[in-house]
């Protein structure tokens, strides 16, 4: 071979790695992508995926970890017990613990027979305001949620049940193939309190798994608010908006917690679930929610606050620092094919891949991160199929807010099942998808009119979550 | 990736080239010789270490099958002697098992997905589910022992139902349930330094005396056959088995396995849930035996089999010894200076959870006390970072966080 031969040897060489470089990129895993939430991503596949802390804590925010773990873990009891740590259960509640509802930390359903209780689900309730339209109200007599639960011994009837009932509705793909979605119907049962406001709204809603919360909590604001497209301005059908809060100083915070962005912080979360979901009362939360009617004068209460701010604050970093198991497979092949499709589809417009977290105000270890959470936190009208017709905050009837996707495939390890979105109607990632509406409806007939492989693909990448 | 359709012979050709010359950078570096001793070592403490898990669960059997014996004898005649015997035999049998806590969360027989944890030794557990309680003044009678229309008959099958069914403490099985029920409730204050006085009557006159007496047999029966499933799984013998895959896979991936035990079970487990969790909550709920006030042995059992894992060394409540190789050998050839570091940090550990005042609900609620427990919490943490930094030095990187 002469040396000009050889030369072109190597300019071949060169020219088809560049060559097969260029094709090959957009099937290429990105540097660090398995890692969901930077350092604070764990590697762990088992029922116990959702459970880790992050591991970047400091020792002695580690044993704090545990300690609020064993708040979060354990069963309160009614006031007055030996157990002074845990007692103010109820007088209504939904569930003795967090773990009731979050169980393995993970995600909650529907019940699956009328009366299973701590499956992770409940409903919500309010009336509009008859002199603000843009307010809401609790039903007067059964609050802002229905507790399927209340304390024995103290005349406390529980509030009363509700039965869910499925409409099954089909549907086909383009390809000719069907599908089944089923909405559900809430009738309640033995209403204890009298009948429910006429102009009652219901919404029921599961437990969301505690995954990542903390560096959600600490995306800065302005990377949040630059997602927000409320008039459209980009024509891309997708319009984002934020919820507000009005806190008690009059100044309004951008919601981030909850399925509909109801709560700007972890505290607030973690208090309101407290007082709501086991009738505990906090500092941030001192009202306690009395049955209705019932002379409340012999009903023990757990000291007032029955949690104290120390022990709340322990329940919000072991909230705040679970960490995030990594992705699964994110180089084969057919998982960056569903990447792809997921971007092409539009996707990504609201379940935003990639953010970079600034400086939490408390825990170092979830500041400046780059995490991939899929979401945008922001509010989305979401269609009829999906709305529940209850305002919340600045949250209309048909806006949810996106939630993150992290670890949505790992359920099936956790917790045993592959119930998706608000209600866990979905039965799994494809019905949950067929459900998009509203903004995400294009995104939908997208996914409507794929071929098989290329739906297959797009499930294979969502389950690497 | 590259599909092969893709390839012309040239660009083959093209690959390979480029391959020699990714190789040849890569061998710039001076090549370490194979040091055949550590790598032999390694085998030998992979081994012996799978060996004295074998010998730790079958003293744990054994303890147990006499636990059964004693509440079997009791169940037949349910007098004082025999409760007391009963009781005796639950502590003797907590001195075996105790150890064999530094083979869990590494996803092996005892707590992988089918794994007998939960069945064996889950705590807390919300007494309350199992059998009546007593809160000031009023008992409340909703455990499964006082339905006996809901659940007629207490089986094996029953109670393996309804452990963990619907709450992560609704535990219904295991040796926290036994002590609940051979003790009853620690409701005397911690300075009498009393453990639970279940009377004698919750087994003779009271109503639901004979529904105790089978959950206590029944209960029994599945430790037993959940201790006889670990056995048959470390048998060195049998074959085909997680004993013969443990010890025929990958050093690297077997240590990591066996640092992974000891790391989270020090820093995370001992440190943070079972003692640092109770010391700030001073609460007896937290406490991991807290009926018979027994929490101090679990403790310091626990830290022993940390020690026994990291020596190779075991001796068990029979007498019976093993003395291989432990982790502490391999360091001395990698890292000599962190070897006695750490071996060290082993003593120090176990001095400090050996001067916690007992029992263990006085240790966290007495003034004078607390700073005890405190330094017990700091030498565990600090061992579980050196067992972090000795996986490290043999080039294995493990998380001693606790899966919550």
């Amino acid at each position: 071979m002469t040396t000009s031969k050889r030369f072109l040897w190597v300019l071949a060489c060169v020219f088809m790695f560049s060559c097969n470089h260029l094709s090959e990129v957009q099937f290429q895993a990105e540097e660090g992508e398995e890692l969901s939430a930077g350092q604070g991503t764990i590697f762990d596949t088992s029922e116990n995926a959702f459970s880790l802390q992050i591991p970047t804590l400091s020792n002695e925010e580690g044993l704090l970890f545990f300690v609020g773990n064993s708040l979060f873990n354990q069963n309160w009891v009614t006031a007055p017990a030996s157990t002074t740590a845990r007692d103010g259960l109820g007088p209504l509640f939904n569930a003795r613990s967090c773990s009731g509802c979050h169980f393995k930390d993970g995600r909650g359903r529907a019940p699956e027979f009328h009366g299973e209780l701590n499956a992770g689900h409940l409903i919500r309730l309010s009336i509009p305001d008859p002199f603000n339209p843009s307010r809401t109200l609790p039903d007067p007599h059964y609050g802002g949620q229905l507790q399927d639960q209340a304390i024995n011994g103290f005349g406390v009837p529980v509030e009363g049940g509700y039965e869910v009932d499925y409409l099954m509705m089909e549907g086909k793909f383009a390809d000719g193939s069907s599908y089944e979605l089923r909405k559900p119907m809430i009738s309640f049962v033995n209403l204890k309190y009298g009948p429910m406001d006429a102009k009652v709204m219901t919404s029921p809603r599961v437990a969301p798994q505690m995954v990542g919360l903390g560096f959600l909590e600490a995306i800065p604001e302005a990377d949040l608010l630059a997602l927000a497209d409320p008039e459209d301005r980009d024509n891309d059908g997708i319009s984002g908006r934020p919820n507000y809060i009005l806190q008690q100083d009059g100044q309004k915070a951008i919601g981030r917690f909850g399925w509909k962005a109801n709560q700007q912080d972890l505290e607030h979360q973690v208090a309101g679930a407290f007082l709501g979901d086991m009738g505990i009362t906090s500092d941030l939360k001192p009202s306690q929610n009395w049955p209705f009617g019932i002379d409340t004068e012999n009903i023990p209460n757990g000291g007032e606050p029955e949690i104290d701010a120390d022990d709340l604050q322990k329940v919000v970093l072991y909230s705040a620092t679970l960490a995030v198991p990594a992705r699964r497979n994110w180089q084969d092949p057919e998982v960056l094919k569903g990447k792809q499709i997921f971007m092409d589809a539009g996707c990504a417009g609201c379940h935003i891949p990639k953010f970079k977290t600034g400086t939490h105000p408390t825990i170092d270890g979830l500041s400046h991160q780059v995490i991939r959470p899929f979401t945008d936190l922001l509010l989305h009208d979401m269609g009829e199929g999906l709305a529940d017709g209850r305002p919340d905050h600045e949250a209309n009837g048909q806006e949810w807010r996106t939630p993150p996707l992290w670890g949505i495939g790992l359920f099936a390890a956790v917790n045993d099942h592959t119930f998706y979105l608000h209600d866990g109607r979905a039965r799994n990632l494809s019905e949950a998808i067929l459900w998009h509406g509203g903004e995400a409806e294009e995104s939908k007939n997208q996914f409507v009119a794929m071929s098989s492989d290329d739906r297959q693909s797009l499930l294979q990448f969502l389950n690497s979550l | 990736m590259f599909t092969l359709k893709t390839f012309t012979r040239k660009g083959a050709l093209c690959l390979m080239l480029s391959t020699a010359m990714l190789t040849f950078s890569c061998s710039d570096n001076v090549e370490i010789p194979a040091n055949e001793e550590l790598d032999k070592l390694q085998l030998t403490v992979v081994e012996d270490y799978a060996k004295l898990v074998h010998a730790n669960y079958d003293n744990a059997l054994q303890d147990a099958l006499a636990l059964q014996t004693a509440i079997n004898t009791f169940v037949m005649d349910p007098t004082q002697a025999h409760l007391d015997a009963a009781k005796t035999a639950w502590l003797a049998s907590r001195e075996s098992y105790g150890p064999s806590e530094a083979f869990r969360f590494y996803a092996g027989p005892i707590d992988d997905d089918n794994g007998p944890e939960g069945n064996l030794n889950a705590w807390p557990l919300d007494e309350a589910y199992i059998d009546y309680v007593v809160e000031g003044e009023t008992v409340y009678a909703n455990g499964i022992v006082n339905m006996p229309e809901e659940y007629p008959t207490i089986t094996a099958q029953l109670l393996t139902d309804l452990n963990e069914d619907g709450g992560e403490e609704n535990v219904s099985l295991g040796y926290h349930a036994l002590e609940f029920l051979l003790w009853g409730q620690d409701l005397t204050a911690p300075e009498e330094k009393l453990a639970g006085q279940r009377p004698l009557t919750d087994f003779t006159t009271d109503q639901f005396a004979s529904r105790r007496l089978d959950y206590l047999k029944v209960t029994t029966e599945i430790l037993i056959a959940d201790l006889q499933g670990l056995v048959a799984d470390w048998s060195p013998t049998s074959g085909g088995n997680y004993y013969a895959s443990f010890v025929s896979e990958l050093p690297a991936t077997s240590l990591k396995n066996i640092f992974t035990g000891i790391g989270i079970l020090a820093k995370a487990e001992l440190a943070g849930e079972r003692i640092f969790t109770a010391y700030d909550n001073k609460n007896q709920e937290d406490e991991h035996s807290c009926f018979s006030d027994n929490t101090h042995r679990d403790i310091i059992l626990n830290a022993e089999g940390l020690s026994n894992v990291f020596y190779g060394k075991y001796k068990g409540t029979d007498g019976k010894e093993i003395s291989g190789k432990g982790i502490y050998d391999l360091l001395k050839i990698t890292d000599p200076a962190l070897a006695e570091q750490v071996s060290t940090q082993v003593t120090t550990a176990l001095e400090k959870v050996n001067a916690m005042p007992v029992p263990f609900d006085f240790a966290i609620s007495d003034e004078a006390s607390r700073p005890k427990v405190l330094e017990a919490v700091v030498e565990l943490q600090q061992l579980g970072d050196e067992f972090a930094a000795a996986a490290s030095a043999l080039d294995i990187t493990i998380n001693t966080a606790l899966p919550e």
